[in-house]
């Protein structure tokens, strides 16, 4: 599904990604792990199509297409999903109205008509049970004055609702306790299936008790020094990033 | 990659032009320029107008000679230069008995391009509408349905031959002839406007709605607007207005007054989509308008607003608060791109006990512009228990344009509680990637955001105005990011 080939990106002239190379097949869930500041989010921004980064080098391709040249909503319109780590506020606009804006401007690129309210009505009341999400909630607006659990649990209902071909989760267990985290990963969980595939970027290892990754890769200097199973996040566990530098620096 | 950039936006920006800005070529009658003794006189005779009239106008017409124009407000212009506008603009084809059927054929087309089917208007339901073309109120709809509940709805100059009684009475009691300078012109030489009463008791069954638009090149529009409600009436209004696309300025001084007497209420809502100036600054229209409102004891005035138009805009739609309890509310947005400069805002005058008034300001600038609230909450020594809330909230975009805010705080009862709020922010492009990222392109995304930014004020608009306020601040600030 998602093929990234030899990719370097810069932003504001400093190089940070210098030649990822992934491959993502329907249904996996790989997971990216690795020391700040290694370019975790920088990928996930890139794949995104965030404009202040610059691909230099490399190809990243959905399904066979190089996506590239799009803007990030063209992408979004494609599948690409991105939960934010810093999920940003949108005052007066309510989690509902956001969300028939942005499945009606994916149908409209999609030459569809707009989705009839009763069906969009339908559709928040399903997605909002299976992520146990309180429909008060979605009156209120986008993230404004939401806890740090709130904003990732929107997240996921976003994912939820636009039901994309890839997503790729930033940091989702950053700011999280023990109960959100379980209630984000389930839904992510829920959502999962043979016609989908999931990056998860994260820090700690603990998110991946709940999602369980098909693959672990880790990034540092910009580059995938080491790819493996579920067991390489234990052993990253138990040993920290240090041993990798080291391996690398070798 | 390749991206929709700002210069993208810019681009198009440029190609989207006013859309109103067309000049339809109907004949006219129109006064030389100038102004003295004589073109008051002048204007007055052609109106038919009783003596008091004319003596009224003159002395508003002294007083203005004596008087300077402001220059206090935070806008810079070149100034009118008031011997060289014409002060009287009539398409001749204009009959005072008119029915829509004997209308100009010229001026229906023009309706249809604004947007106004007149002949719909018979059968939509819920809206009357009166319409000036430059000096002149051309047509008026529905006057036989609202006459039988005994609303007047008509031209002031109508009202003035019809209903001489009402109109000595109101005129100039709450925005007096030498309340300003530009209200002191307009009392000299408005060639026409709305009348509006609402009888005792009556709740008018459908919206008033007055739409102005200046035609004929090198003339000012003057128009004069006079609402009374009548004891436990009520009455929402709504008025409209644009011009044609021209190099020069062009001089709209308007005066509304309002009148609410005991336990009434009037909503009065404003679209001002007037000429801003091309995208360098040239041209557009010079708004100065002065707005005003009367409360009785119990009465309540409303004031919404949505300007987007004019190259230079001062107006405060104030309420007095004469009577005990009464009630005053402000809601604007402003918004103000490229060159545009706005200095808005209200003032709220509580005289008696127990007042209340609620000012809610919304500010969007963008490009080169400047936009300014301006407010005043004086709470006079016998308003016991006077309140307001102030909410001013700015919203910046790019790096060139300003935000202001200049409020006033008068009070001289200690029982007075009053609060201000003010807040100032930018949309960020994390903003606009979070929302291109779940499919939302940019263009789409700055309107959802401006919209709920704005949408306390927009609430508060009748729905049929509320959607065309929408659609108007998404125009108004195509290819504005930055």
């Amino acid at each position: 599904m998602l093929e990234i080939k030899d990719l370097h990106a810069s932003v504001e002239g400093k190089g940070i990604l210098r030649g990822i190379n992934l491959e993502v097949k329907a249904g996996e869930v790989h997971a990216i792990m690795g020391p700040n500041g290694s370019g975790k989010s920088t990928l996930a921004s890139v794949i995104a199509g965030k404009e202040e980064y610059e691909v230099d080098k490399g190809q990243i391709l959905l399904d066979g297409e190089d996506i590239e040249e799009l803007a990030a909503e063209e992408r979004a319109h494609k599948g690409v999903f991105l939960s934010f780590q810093y999920p940003v506020e949108i005052p007066g606009v309510s989690v509902t109205n956001f969300m028939k804006t942005a499945i009606n401007e994916t149908r409209k690129a999609k030459g569809l008509e707009d989705m009839p309210a009763k069906d969009m009505l339908k559709m928040i009341r399903e997605k909002s049970e299976l992520l146990e999400i309180d429909r008060k909630f979605l009156s209120r607006s986008l993230n404004e004055g939401f806890s740090g659990g709130e904003k990732k649990r929107n997240e996921i209902f976003q994912m939820a609702m636009l039901e994309p071909k890839l997503a790729i989760l930033d940091e989702t267990d950053s700011g999280l306790d023990i109960d959100a985290l379980r209630i984000v990963a389930n839904g992510v969980n829920k959502l999962k299936n043979k016609d989908n595939a999931v990056i998860v970027i994260t820090h700690y290892q603990r998110l991946l008790d709940h999602i369980v990754p098909d693959f672990v890769h880790v990034l540092y200097n910009g580059r995938i020094v080491k790819s493996g199973t579920k067991e390489l996040a234990h052993e990253l566990e138990e040993k920290g990033y240090d041993w990798i530098k080291e391996e690398v620096g070798a | 990659m390749s991206k929709y950039t700002e210069d993208d936006l810019r681009e198009e920006l440029k190609t989207k032009e006013y859309e109103y800005g067309f000049y339809t070529d109907l004949k006219s009658e129109t006064f030389p320029i100038g102004l003295n003794e004589d073109i008051v006189r002048a204007i007055s005779k052609k109106k038919e107008e009783p003596e008091w009239m004319t003596e009224w106008r003159l002395e508003a017409f002294k007083a203005w000679k004596e008087m300077a124009e402001p220059e206090w407000a935070n806008v810079h212009y070149k100034k009118p230069d008031f011997q060289a506008i014409a002060y009287y603009s009539a398409p001749v084809a204009v009959d005072p008995n008119k029915t829509l059927d004997d209308v100009d054929p010229d001026l229906l087309a023009m309706y249809k391009k604004l947007g106004i089917s007149v002949d719909e208007q018979k059968k939509m339901n819920n809206i009357a509408m009166d319409i000036v073309v430059d000096s002149v109120s051309v047509a008026t709809t529905f006057k036989k349905t609202l006459g039988e509940k005994g609303i007047i709805f008509m031209s002031i100059s109508e009202a003035i031959k019809e209903h001489p009684e009402l109109v000595k009475k109101y005129l100039g009691t709450v925005v007096p002839q030498k309340d300003n300078f530009y209200a002191a012109l307009n009392s000299a030489v408005f060639s026409d406007g709305s009348f509006c009463y609402i009888p005792k008791g009556v709740r008018c069954p459908m919206e008033l709605s007055t739409y102005f638009r200046i035609n004929q090149a090198g003339t000012g529009q003057f128009e004069r607007t006079l609402v009374i409600a009548d004891e436990g009436s009520y009455v929402s209004y709504l008025e409209g207005c644009t011009a044609p696309s021209r190099d020069e300025n062009q001089l709209h001084a308007a005066v509304v007054e309002l009148i609410a007497l005991d336990d009434a209420e009037i909503k009065y809502s404003t679209v001002q989509n007037w000429y801003p100036g091309n995208a360098e600054g040239k041209g557009g229209v010079y708004n100065f308008v002065t707005k005003r409102g009367l409360c009785e004891t119990n009465a309540k005035i409303s004031w919404t607003q949505v300007e987007t138009g004019s190259a230079v805009t001062w107006k405060y739609p104030s309420c007095v608060l004469k009577g005990d309890n009464s009630v005053g509310e402000f809601y604007s947005i402003a918004v103000t791109n490229n060159y545009q400069q706005a200095d808005t805002g209200t003032k709220m005058i509580h005289l008696g006990k127990n007042t209340k008034s609620t000012i809610i300001s919304k500010g969007i600038s963008a490009g080169k512009s400047q936009n300014s609230y301006r407010g005043l909450v004086q709470i006079s020594s016998r308003a016991d228990n006077a309140r307001n809330f102030s909410q001013c909230d700015s919203l910046l975009m790019g790096n060139e344009c300003g935000a202001h805010t200049f409020p006033y705080i008068e009070a001289k009862n200690k029982s007075a509680q009053i609060e201000h709020e003010a807040t100032t922010s930018k949309i960020g492009e994390d903003q606009i990637f979070y929302c291109n990222q779940r499919g939302i392109d940019t263009e789409k995304a700055i309107a959802l955001i401006v919209n709920g930014f704005s949408k306390e004020v927009l609430n508060k608009l009748p729905m049929e105005f509320a959607v065309e306020a929408q659609k108007l601040l998404e125009i108004s600030l195509e290819g504005s990011v930055g």
